[in-house]
C-alpha cells in the first residue's frame, strides 16, 4: 500500500464528536483517514496540539467545534478561534500550506457535513501530498 | 508499568462486519503496557463486562480499553463495570470503532481494520496516562424556585411541593394566572379556563409549601446547581397586603382611569386595582405612572388625591375600611437559597400594528386574545359580543391565521394553537349566535393533536366557512364602516372578497419581552426566535444548558395547554430529582491549578465562561483557583495558561498529546 494521508480531528464532544457519530449511523461512508480525539470542547485545544501533530507527521489537523452561539460551554469555541486564526498565521510563515489545518464548526446534527469535510479535507491533502515536515525527515 | 486489557466488540455483525477483528486483537497485543487483548460478541452485555470484571478481580489488569460503539452513550455503562469490580472509574477509554469506523468505512474493510488500529493505540496512550479522580458531591438546597404563575408555572410549584419540596412561586404581576386566566374556554374539550384554573391557583396560595412572591421580578443570580442564590425584588404596592383583605373598596371610589391590561386595554380600570376578580392573591396595588397622588406628588410636590384611604369625608363616603393603603412604601429585596429553577415565564402576543395591509388602527381589527376578552364573561362586555366601534352586535365575523407566524417578515415557526382556538371562537360565537356568519382564513389547518381534528369537523358542521388559501391579502376599511376581507380561495381557484362587521387576527405567539434578560440570568440560552432552549429537543425537552435550571411552558415555544401542563409536570420532575437527594454530584472532569507554578497573571480568570476562576492569597501571592462546583470543565483555561498550571483532569495535556503521538506512529 502506498502513502495514505494520516488526518488528526480533535472534536468536542457536544457536536463536532457527535456529528462524527451520526454520520456514522446514518452510514455516510467518507475516506477512513480520518481519526478523532475526543475533547470536551474546542476551547481545549492548545495550540501545541495542531503543531505536536504536524511535527509528527500527520498530512493534516481539523479542529472540529460547535457553531458559534451554540458552545455547550458557552464561549470556549469563540477561543478555539481566535487561537486558531493566531497558530495558522504562524504555521504559513513555516511554509505549511494553509490547507493542512483547519477549523469547521459542525454541530451534533450535522452528521452530512462533517462526511463532506473529511472527503473534501482527503482529497486535498492527496492533492498536496505528504506533509513536507515529513517528507523534510 | 500499567496493566492495560484492551477489550474488541463484535457488536454483533456491526464492528465485525468491516473490521477484521484478529488483526486487531494481535495489534493491540503489540502496544506498550497492553497485557490483555480479547474480544466479544457484545461487550456491554453482562457475560461481556464480566470478561473485564473477572481480569480486574483477579488482578490482570489495572487499565481497561473498550472498542467499541462510541462514548457518548456507552462509557457510563463501563464505567460502572469497572466500579463495580473495584477499579477507579477514570481508568478507562472507548475506542470509537462502530460509529466513526466500521460504520462508516463499511465497503473498505482494510481501511476500516487499520483506523480501528490508530484508534486503539490512542485509547491506549491515553488510557495508560489515566488518574484516579473522585466525582465530587456538594450540598444541595432541598428547595426550588418557579418564576412565572401561568397555568406551567402553577403546576411545575403544585407538584414539586407535593413532593414536600419548599417551592417560591414568582410572579411579575400582582396575581398568578398567567395569559390563561385571561382565556374564555379552552379547546377541545370546551371547558371554561376560569373554572379550571382558579381552584388550582387557590390551591397555590393556600399550599403550606408554597411561598406566593408576586408582583416580583429576578434582580441578581448567583451560584449554581444545587445552590442559587436569587434576589427577587418585590416592587412596591403601595397598599399592605397584610391589611388588604380584596373588598375592592378602593377601586368603587378611585377617580384615576387608565388602559385594563387584563382586558388588553378594551375598557379602563383604576389606578388602585385588583388585576381581576379571581385573583390569588387577591390584594390591591397602585399603579404610580397613572394614580393622582403620584402623579401630582412628582409635578407639583404636592398631595392632590388620598381618596382611597381618607375617601370623600364631605360626601361621606369611606376610605380603606382596611387602613391598608401605604402611599410611603418602597421596593423590597429578598434573596432565597434554592437547588433548582424552573423558568415558566410564558409568552406574549404579537401586536396587530406591525400588520398596515389588515387596517390596524380599526378598533373593529382584534387580536385574537383581544377578542378572547371580548367574548369572556369576566371581560369588558361580559360576554357579549359587540363590536368596539359601535357597540353593535357583529352580523359577520372573519378570523386570519398565520399572522406574524410562517411569515418570513416575522417568525418562520407556527404558531401552535391558532387554527385551534380560530375553531373554538367559532364555535362559540355559533353557539351563541346561530345567526352570525363567519368566515376563516386558512394557510392550510392544522389539527394534529387528541381530539382536535373532531373539533375542526364539528365546528365546520356548525356552519363556519373554512376559506384555505395562502395568506389574506388585505383587510380594508370601507366607507360604510365595514371590512372587507380579500384572499384566495384554493377550493373555488379564486380570489374572494367577503365584507365582514369585526376581523380577528390570530398574531403570533412570541417570547416574553424579558425572556432573554432572564436566560442570562440563569445561564440558559434562547434560540434563533427568543425562545428558552432545551438542551436536547428529544432526550433533554426540559433542561436548559444551565444545570439545575429548567424550563416549561410558552418560554420553551409556542404549544396549548395539556403541552404546557406536561412540561411543566416534567420540569418539576427533573428538578426535583435535582434537590431530592440533598447532595449533587459534579464529575471528576474539571480543571485544578497547581499553585506552584502560577505565575499569577489572571488570563485564566477572565477566559473562565463560568466564572470559577478567581486570584485568591496563596502565601502572601495571589494564585488562580478554580471553584470545583462553578467549573463547567470546558477545559478553555488549562489550554490558555502559558504556565502550565492548569491540569485539566479525564483530557489532560499529556494524555491528548500521547494520543496524537499514537495516532501519528500507527
Amino acid at each position: 500500500m502506498g502513502w495514505e494521508p494520516k488526518i488528526v480531528v480533535i472534536a468536542c464532544n457536544w457536536c463536532t464528536y457527535a456529528a462524527a457519530d451520526l454520520a456514522g449511523s446514518l452510514r455516510y461512508s467518507y475516506p477512513p483517514t480520518a481519526h478523532i480525539i475526543r475533547v470536551p470542547c474546542s476551547g481545549r485545544v492548545e495550540p501545541e496540539f495542531i503543531v505536536k501533530a504536524l511535527i509528527n507527521g500527520a498530512d493534516a489537523v481539523l479542529i472540529g467545534g460547535c457553531h458559534p452561539g451554540d458552545c455547550h460551554y458557552r464561549s470556549g469555541n469563540y477561543k478555539a478561534l481566535r487561537r486558531f486564526k493566531l497558530l495558522k498565521r504562524v504555521l504559513e510563515e513555516l511554509g505549511i500550506e494553509e490547507e493542512r489545518i483547519r477549523l469547521e464548526w459542525i454541530s451534533g446534527s450535522e452528521a452530512k457535513k462533517f462526511a463532506e469535510v473529511i472527503t473534501e479535507l482527503d482529497a486535498k491533502i492527496r492533492e498536496l501530498g505528504p506533509n513536507p515536515i515529513k517528507r523534510g525527515v | 508499568m500499567a496493566k492495560i486489557g484492551v477489550y474488541v466488540c463484535h457488536c454483533g455483525e456491526n464492528v465485525k462486519g468491516a473490521v477484521n477483528i484478529q488483526e486487531v486483537l494481535d495489534f493491540a497485543k503489540t502496544l506498550p503496557e497492553v497485557v490483555i487483548a480479547k474480544d466479544y460478541q457484545f461487550m456491554c452485555s453482562d457475560p461481556g463486562q464480566n470478561l473485564i470484571k473477572e481480569d480486574i478481580k483477579e488482578g490482570l489488569i489495572d487499565r481497561v480499553v473498550v472498542a467499541a460503539c462510541t462514548p457518548r452513550t456507552h462509557e457510563p455503562i463501563f464505567r460502572k463495570a469497572l466500579e463495580e469490580a473495584g477499579l477507579n472509574k477514570y481508568f478507562y477509554e472507548m475506542a470509537n470503532i462502530r460509529d466513526q469506523d466500521s460504520w462508516a468505512h463499511w465497503h473498505d474493510k482494510l481501511g476500516a481494520t487499520e483506523k480501528a488500529k490508530r484508534l486503539i493505540a490512542s485509547a491506549v496512550a491515553k488510557v495508560k496516562l489515566a488518574e484516579p479522580l473522585e466525582d465530587r458531591y456538594q450540598e444541595a438546597e432541598k428547595s426550588v424556585m418557579v418564576i412565572g404563575g401561568g397555568i406551567a408555572g402553577i403546576f411545575a410549584a403544585l407538584d414539586l411541593a407535593e413532593m414536600g419540596l419548599k417551592v417560591y412561586l414568582v410572579e411579575k404581576q400582582p396575581s398568578i394566572g398567567g395569559n390563561m386566566a385571561k382565556l374564555d374556554k379552552t379547546f377541545p374539550t370546551m371547558d371554561c379556563s376560569a373554572c379550571i384554573l382558579t381552584p388550582k391557583m387557590v390551591e397555590v396560595g393556600v399550599h403550606p409549601n408554597i411561598e406566593l412572591i408576586t408582583y416580583a421580578e429576578v434582580e441578581d443570580v448567583k451560584g449554581y446547581v444545587g445552590n442559587f442564590e436569587v434576589t427577587i425584588r418585590k416592587k412596591a404596592r403601595y397598599v399592605d397586603w397584610e391589611k388588604c383583605t380584596g373588598c375592592g373598596h378602593c377601586m368603587t371610589i378611585c377617580p384615576s382611569k387608565a388602559p385594563n391590561e387584563f382586558n388588553l386595554g378594551l375598557n379602563d380600570r383604576t389606578a388602585i386595582y385588583i388585576e381581576f376578580p379571581q385573583a390569588v392573591p387577591k390584594k390591591a396595588v397602585i399603579d404610580t405612572d397613572n394614580c393622582l397622588y403620584f402623579k401630582t406628588l412628582r409635578k407639583t410636590g404636592k398631595v392632590a388625591c388620598k381618596i382611597c384611604e381618607k375617601g370623600i369625608p364631605s360626601k361621606n363616603i369611606a376610605g380603606c375600611p382596611a387602613e391598608a393603603i401605604k402611599f410611603e412604601d418602597k421596593d423590597e429585596f429578598l434573596t432565597v437559597k434554592v437547588g433548582a429553577v424552573i423558568l415558566a415565564t410564558g409568552f406574549k402576543v404579537m401586536e396587530k400594528h406591525h400588520f398596515k395591509e389588515y387596517s390596524p388602527n380599526s378598533p373593529d381589527v382584534l387580536t385574537a386574545l383581544e377578542f378572547e376578552r371580548l367574548i369572556s364573561a369576566t371581560g369588558p362586555t361580559e360576554g357579549e359580543l359587540r363590536r368596539p366601534s359601535d357597540g353593535k352586535k357583529p352580523k359577520s365575523v372573519a378570523f386570519i391565521s398565520c399572522v406574524g407566524s410562517r411569515d418570513e417578515r416575522f417568525h418562520t415557526y407556527c404558531s401552535k394553537v391558532c387554527c385551534m382556538y380560530m375553531f373554538k371562537h367559532a364555535k362559540i360565537l355559533k353557539e351563541k349566535y346561530p345567526d352570525i356568519d363567519l368566515y376563516l382564513f386558512f394557510i392550510d389547518v392544522r389539527t394534529a393533536g387528541k381530539d382536535f381534528e373532531e373539533f375542526y369537523v364539528s365546528t365546520k358542521q356548525l356552519g363556519a366557512k373554512v376559506i384555505r388559501g395562502g395568506r389574506v391579502s388585505a383587510v380594508d376599511i370601507k366607507p360604510n364602516g365595514k371590512l372587507r376581507i380579500r384572499a384566495f380561495d384554493n377550493d373555488l381557484c379564486s380570489p374572494v372578497e367577503v365584507d365582514v362587521d369585526l376581523v380577528v387576527l390570530a398574531t403570533a405567539i412570541e417570547p416574553g419581552i424579558d425572556t432573554e434578560k432572564l436566560g442570562r440570568f440563569f445561564g440558559a440560552s434562547c434560540g434563533r426566535e427568543g425562545f428558552l432552549r432545551e438542551v436536547h429537543t428529544k432526550l433533554y425537552p426540559v433542561d436548559t444548558a444551565s444545570r439545575g435550571v429548567f424550563i416549561c411552558g410558552c418560554v420553551q415555544g409556542p404549544k396549548d395547554i395539556p403541552e404546557s401542563v406536561s412540561q411543566a409536570k416534567a420540569a418539576a420532575a427533573s428538578a426535583a430529582a435535582t434537590v431530592m437527594p440533598g447532595k449533587i454530584k459534579f464529575e471528576a472532569i474539571s480543571a485544578e491549578v497547581i499553585r506552584n507554578k502560577c505565575s499569577s497573571c489572571g488570563v485564566c480568570v477572565n477566559l473562565c465562561p463560568y466564572n470559577a476562576i478567581v486570584l485568591e492569597e496563596y502565601q502572601g501571592i495571589y494564585k488562580a483557583k478554580v471553584e470545583p462546583a462553578l467549573c463547567g470543565g470546558c477545559g478553555t483555561c488549562a489550554s490558555a495558561c502559558p504556565s502550565k498550571a492548569i491540569i485539566f483532569h479525564g483530557f489532560t495535556t499529556e494524555q491528548i498529546l500521547a494520543q496524537i503521538e499514537a495516532l501519528t506512529t500507527y
